[in-house]
């Protein structure tokens, strides 16, 4: 397997626009002898089919869920970056680059990023043409907000549903789209496999959810849009049904797996509250605009918060980094959070908590204003709690987020199969070891609306794609596959439900390759991951049959291959022997607990190549240059 | 015996193999529930002992679980996503809930909302109302600056309560003659509040609306039990703007017209 990213030469500002210019494109009446399979309708699925059908393409767009406007980006609330500088705060589009390679702890690419900086842009005004109410001022203008990892105010915003009025926005250009004849959706239908013909991605198989009915659909390129494995840790602000199967299927079909042990930790969550939990719920990082964060001084202290006298409190955030204080990056502040409940400070039921306290900014600015910043969330927090945030401090505790690995794309955001495209959260390409606030909403919106819907013309115009229809060997055969693995699952009849297999796993990757791994941690995950897999397969019981709808069978489906994924991450967080990021390795730290990165020796994307059912997988090296930035130690001190 | 603190429930649960079977109500019981657990979470563990014991679990909708994505919908005593206001199914705990209580669980009962399976029903129709014209027709690349035309903050927050709406369908299910009013009316609300909207105003009032009753949603007769029932809390004001939009619409305008006015 060879990596070539394909980075445009000239200078860093130049690439993009020297690299549209330089690329093929398809005639404009050409364009709808073109079919293209888009998978999932978040953001960058839903931008994308809907770009693409506007440009003229025939398109196909696959949702798991009930309807488009369903997927989980709608659950982004926080906000979204820009570098408009309208505040006149020294921002810029150079700024957003550095602050996103930083932020990711130098582990991106330059040129993916700096493009990313330079379409934010854009996506603000094309939001806002199709009618995303953003939050205003008086004068009538655009509102920003602060988030993590940035001194600049560049996050633009509606209330806490900021991932929902964008979704919205894109959902409403798909069904736009949908009236016009461009785009044919197809919900509650779920891609199984990928299929390749002489090398090229050509379709996929998809179940429907509703029949059972398996069936293929093939065209002329695919974009998976599928968003991240999170979920493999069971416990996390996914959504339910989030899953990794697409990226997984086209994985084991040559596709490819980046960085998979770059995982993100959000230290804003709503804390566990008992065994039966089934997701955690994120407070939005916005909250720490006006929220201090903070712990009593001693250990094992049972007082009630108000009853801590200030000078007994310890506010850690602004104690070790007084420069960004409440505002540390995601990674950095969850892994303080760690650190004092390790200590035995943490607060609430178990001990797994810290402080998000507003009295201060109450006071400041009164309530009503922090009732119009942040109303909706705390509503949510005392709805989930039966706590009044107003009156007593929220408690917090991190919980899994995000994935910033994913499939390896090029820059044309291609995988290592020729005619598959991964956008978003399901690729690797822009956040490095670490994704900044309000950067995910950012990422999949560009590379919807405006990055795919250039590259893919080049890749129609440059290859010759035969006709491939449903009777092709490569079709029936994954057709087939995709059958028997079904009818496996539902032969099995053991003794174990599919959600007691999923709780397990979650618990051993928690606590073995969660927010501090190390290699003995590691190495007794790799040994337990394929025990339990054999288990699965041998012991899970899913009742049902496959010819209606089955929710343990999608279930059943999910959890075997988060249980072939979960081996993959562990891989790769025990051969990236440094720090960097989400990617604690408690072997690589500075005598002050910071994280320890070896920019000799892991300045490189891993990219994981499929070795086979009985033979490990390839480790495959994307040497990170960069000539724009100063490789520095990352630091918010 | 319960654990200290564990609740106790009969749960009365609508089962349908398919749409077109015959449903029935099925009794369970729910034992040592935590008051701290969701609602949907009370159900998993219901059917996680459903599933050990050989019989076939409940299929509900449920994804995002944080009140967001509209997907979870039941009936919970008659009452569209339970008795707490402006809280979706899945934002709902069993604290507001008293131990022994029986608990009838039913989907979404709309002629618009075929049933696909026990509590799943098929809302379809909803997208298909905002294919009829609710967007703004502006294609990717075309938009000008953000901050070229300034919007007074008072109308962009009227748009985005609007905007609010999740698409979840209590308000249909909750109305007496399952119209989907409040819904249709919320997005002709948002995007009318906005200049950008204007263009597209009085097409997408007529279209909506017609779409509306092609799905076989009833007529709105002003009841007002879907805003009552609206996770999100969306005021019934919006099925007025989208009424006067209508016949504005039908009455100037007619089919052709740009729907330029302002209100």
């Amino acid at each position: 397997m060879k990596l070539d990213a394909g980075i445009p030469a000239g200078p860093l500002h130049d690439k993009w626009d020297r690299h549209r210019f330089e690329m093929k494109l398809v005639n404009p009446s050409n364009k709808r002898k073109y079919h293209v399979i888009v998978v999932g309708s978040g953001l960058a699925g839903a931008s994308a089919a809907a770009t693409l059908s506007e440009l003229g393409y025939q398109v196909s767009c696959f949702c798991f869920q009930d309807s488009p406007r369903r997927a989980h980006s709608i659950a982004a609330q926080g906000g979204i970056n820009a570098a408009k500088n309208y505040q006149n705060d020294g921002d810029s589009i150079r700024r957003l680059f550095y602050d996103t390679i930083k932020g990711g702890d130098f582990r991106a690419r330059e040129a993916n990023v700096y493009r990313l900086a330079q379409i934010s842009v854009q996506i603000i005004d094309q939001c806002v043409a199709q009618g995303v109410p953003f939050a205003r001022e008086y004068g009538g203008l655009l509102s920003n907000r602060s988030f993590g990892g940035a001194q600049v105010s560049r996050t633009f915003y509606a209330r806490g549903q900021t991932g929902q009025q964008l979704l919205l926005g894109a959902y409403q250009a798909l069904e736009k789209e949908v009236a016009r004849g461009g785009v044919r959706m197809f919900p509650r239908t779920e891609m199984l496999d990928l299929v390749v013909v002489d090398g090229h991605a050509r379709g996929i198989v998809a179940r429907d959810l509703v029949t059972g009915s398996v069936s293929a659909h093939t065209g002329h390129a695919v974009v998976m849009a599928t968003g991240g494995y999170g979920n493999a840790f069971y416990l996390s602000t996914n959504a339910k049904g989030s899953n990794a199967t697409a990226i997984w299927r086209a994985y084991r079909r040559g596709a490819a797996f980046a960085n998979p042990c770059f995982t993100q930790i959000h230290p804003t969550c709503i804390p566990q509250s008992g065994h039966y939990q089934s997701k955690l719920t994120l407070m939005s990082e916005s909250l720490r605009n006006d929220g201090r964060v903070w712990v009593p001084k001693g250990a094992g202290d049972q007082r009630a918060p108000h009853d801590i006298p200030e000078g007994e409190r310890d506010y850690y955030l602004e104690r070790k980094y007084p420069s960004f204080g409440n505002l540390s990056p995601r990674d950095i502040a969850s892994r303080a959070a760690k650190e004092v409940c390790d200590e035995g400070r943490g607060v609430g039921p178990g001990g797994r908590g810290v402080y998000l306290d507003f009295a201060d900014a109450i006071r400041r600015l009164g309530e009503d204003t922090i009732r119009e910043r942040y109303g909706n969330l705390f509503e949510m927090y005392e709805r989930i709690t039966a706590e009044d945030p107003y009156h007593a401090p929220m408690r917090i505790y991190p919980a899994v987020h995000y994935t910033m690995g994913g499939l390896w794309v090029d820059y044309n955001l291609m995988s290592t199969i020729p005619g598959l495209h991964v956008l978003g959260e399901a690729n690797f390409s822009d956040h490095g070891a670490n994704r900044l606030g309000a950067s995910a909403l950012m990422q999949g919106l560009a590379d919807g609306y405006f990055v795919i819907p250039a590259t893919i013309g080049h890749y129609l115009a440059t290859n010759t794609l035969p006709p491939v229809n449903e009777s092709h060997a490569e079709v029936v055969d994954a057709t087939r596959l995709v059958e028997e693995r079904i009818r496996r699952l539902l032969g099995i009849r053991g003794k174990r439900t599919v959600q007691s297999f999923h709780r397990e796993l979650g618990t051993l990757m928690w606590n073995e390759c969660g927010m501090a791994r190390n290699a003995s941690g590691l190495r007794k995950a790799l040994e337990r991951l394929p025990a339990l897999r054999h288990e699965f397969w041998e012991n899970v019981t899913v009742p049902g049959s496959g010819s209606e709808l089955n929710q343990s069978l999608e279930h059943a489906g999910r959890v075997g291959d988060f249980l072939e994924l979960a081996e993959l991450i562990c891989l790769d967080a025990l051969q990236r022997e440094e720090s960097c990021g989400g990617h604690f390795r408690t072997e690589h730290q500075t005598p002050d607990g910071e994280a320890r990165r070896d920019d000799d020796r892991f300045a490189y994307v891993a990219a994981w190549e499929y070795g086979g059912a009985s033979a490990p997988p390839i480790l495959h090296r994307e040497p990170l240059v960069f000539e724009n930035v100063q490789l520095s130690t990352r630091s918010y001190k | 015996m319960n654990a200290p603190g564990g609740l106790h429930f009969t749960l009365r649960v609508w089962r349908q193999a398919g749409p077109d079977e015959t449903g029935r109500f099925e009794t369970y019981s729910a034992t040592d529930v935590s008051p701290d657990m969701s609602f949907l979470e009370m159900l998993d563990v219901v059917n996680e002992g459903l599933t050990e014991r050989g019989e076939s679990p409940v299929a509900f909708d449920h994804d995002c679980r944080e009140g967001i994505c509209g997907t979870c919908g039941i009936m919970i005593n008659g009452v569209a996503h339970g008795p707490m206001r402006a809280t979706t199914t899945c934002q709902l705990h069993m604290r507001s809930f008293a131990d022994g209580q029986t608990i009838t669980i039913e989907p979404w009962r709309a002629r618009a909302f075929p049933v696909v399976r026990d509590l799943c029903v098929d809302r379809g129709a909803l997208d298909r109302i905002v294919q009829a014209g609710g967007f703004i027709s502006v294609s990717t690349g075309s938009a000008r600056d953000a901050n070229a035309t300034p919007i007074a903050k008072a109308d962009v927050e009227a748009s985005m309560d609007a905007a609010a709406c999740i698409g979840c369908g209590a308000c249909v299910a909750a109305c007496p003659n399952g119209s989907a009013s409040l819904f249709t009316g919320a997005k002709i609300t948002h995007l009318g509040y906005l200049p950008q909207g204007q263009p597209e105003r009085a097409r997408r009032a007529l279209s909506m609306v017609a779409q509306m009753d092609l799905e076989h949603f009833g007529g709105c007769t002003l009841f007002g039990e879907c805003q009552e029932a609206c996770p999100k809390g969306i005021s019934i004001d919006v099925i007025s703007r989208m009424n006067r939009d209508y016949w504005t619409a039908m009455l100037f305008h007619g089919e052709e017209s740009s729907g330029n006015y302002t209100g």
